[in-house]
């Protein structure tokens, strides 16, 4: 394995237990530092707002992701179209921390993902199954995290991609060796992933939970169900008091098995962001890129 | 012996599997009530300094904690962990433990393009070090034994029951950053 994607794997695993939030100004950069983030997401609309704008969108502006950069001193990531690699090389000559290679813009490819292996910076994908995840790690993805329905509120994606993705590791864990041939042909991924999973019992990259989350409770709900860790997007800046939610969300991720500190977290925390349930939308991003 | 590793966010798993590796109990620390029993080390993990600082903060950790160091409890700290520790950081944010006598600069090797690995003399042993967007020292006073160097910038410190190291020893199967920890304890 090469060096630079073992660091950029072992980066992934630094933001292990944290939460990365979406901003879109330096000054909610800014509160998300303050608030515990490990990361943060820059984008130039958040998913709630691509969603209700509707029409092309893209990567952002390198110069608002540069002022985001310049705003705090946590990682800072960044989405690109998936397939585009133009974008990737522009986020990559920016020197951006993390590349989020993201249904939540318009696929700009409907065949071919970015090669990420072509890359020194490191990439995060979506995926809703094993297959999806290992197949973007055959890429070059260093990063996993599910494809909760964004900009929706609604956690039900996330959940159904976690369960699926860890009773499926499961599944593969209690297999014969010579059985693993067959399941990697049916997961259409290469047998040394498959092998890898069987001999360790997980992704052989960090996993964290992403679309949907919402609140406190939602965190420790992902967290409890096996993610590594929390993306947050637009629960936070569209909510009543996006700090005060910020921050218990912090420590939400942190404490996610004590019930009575999330009791407590979650209290006075106002207006949660306005959800739609799955059923009621008319475009489900998750199905962008498989 | 019982080492407590800071868990609040970061690299603590990796530690732990490493100190369960050389015979030794370790249990996370994620709240007060983890450090109610006895313990003898302490593990502050890689991670995001910045985290770990507020939730310190906020799950009343940092006092009980800092007084666990003054105490003479030995703590080995790791890139993250060497900011919480640190006296004095560059640029005037406020310390978080500040019991170690050196100014840090994090984020000194810049991006995560900046990453890298070499082999480096450590306490007069070569070996393997992986720095991520890793600090290091620009200053350190005078009761701080340097352990290593790189390209002429300190990367690893020792003060009393305190020892700093800018890189991921947890990531790798080299274990002499740990035996001088332990040795202490």
């Amino acid at each position: 394995m090469n060096e630079q994607y073992k660091l950029n794997k072992e980066l992934a695993q630094m933001l292990k237990g944290g939460v990365i939030m979406d901003v879109t100004t330096p000054e909610q950069a800014k509160i998300a530092q303050e608030a515990g983030a490990c990361a943060v997401m820059a984008l130039e609309r958040i998913p709630a707002d691509i969603r209700a704008a509707g029409g092309v969108s893209r990567m952002s502006d390198p110069q608002m992701i540069r002022s985001i950069q310049d705003a705090v001193t946590i990682p800072v990531m960044a989405k690109c179209r998936i397939g585009h690699f133009a974008e990737a090389q522009i986020l990559e000559a920016i020197e951006i921390d993390y590349i989020d290679e993201s249904e939540v813009l318009s696929p700009a490819d409907d065949v071919y993902h970015v090669d990420k292996t072509k890359f020194k910076v490191p990439f995060v994908c979506g995926a809703k199954d094993l297959g999806e995840a290992l197949r973007r790690i055959n890429e070059g993805a260093s990063m996993i995290r599910t494809k909760g329905e964004p900009g929706t509120g609604d956690i039900v994606q996330a959940v159904r991609h976690m369960r699926m993705m860890n009773s499926q590791i499961r599944h593969i864990v209690s297999l014969r060796e010579d059985e693993l041939f067959e399941e990697a042909k049916k997961l259409m991924v290469p047998y040394e992933l498959v092998k890898q999973v069987h001999d360790s019992g997980k992704l052989p990259v960090v996993n964290f939970a992403a679309g949907g989350v919402a609140t406190p409770a939602d965190a420790a709900l992902m967290m409890q169900l096996g993610a590594e860790g929390v993306f947050v997007g637009s629960g936070i800046f569209k909510s009543g008091n996006p700090a005060k939610r910020a921050a218990a969300i912090v420590q939400a991720t942190a404490n996610y098995n004590d019930a009575k500190l999330i009791a407590e977290l979650s209290c006075g925390l106002g207006e949660a962001m306005v959800g739609i349930n799955e059923q009621e939308i008319a475009l489900l991003m998750a199905e962008r890129g498989k | 012996m019982r080492v407590g590793v800071l868990a609040l966010q970061g690299a603590f798993a990796e530690h732990i599997a490493v100190l369960e590796k050389l015979g030794i109990e370790a249990f996370e620390i994620r709240q007060p009530k983890d450090i109610s029993k006895p313990f003898d080390g302490l593990v502050l993990p890689g991670g995001e300094s910045t985290v770990m600082k507020k939730l310190l903060r906020k799950l009343n950790l940092l006092e009980p904690l800092k007084k666990n160091i003054e105490n003479g409890m030995p703590v080995l700290a790791t890139c993250a962990g060497m900011i919480l520790l640190a006296g004095d950081i560059e640029g005037g944010e406020p310390p978080c433990f500040g019991t170690l006598d050196i100014t840090v600069k994090r984020n000194a090797y810049g991006r995560q393009l900046g990453s890298f690995v070499c082999t480096e003399n450590f306490n007069g042993a070569l070996i393997e070090m992986r720095f991520i967007r890793a600090p290091y020292a620009v200053r350190v006073g005078e009761n701080i034994e340097v352990l290593a160097v790189h390209d002429d910038k300190i990367v690893a410190v020792k003060q009393k029951n305190q020892i700093a190291v800018a890189f991921h020893p947890e990531l790798t199967n080299d274990t002499t950053v740990y035996n001088l920890f332990i040795d202490m304890i």
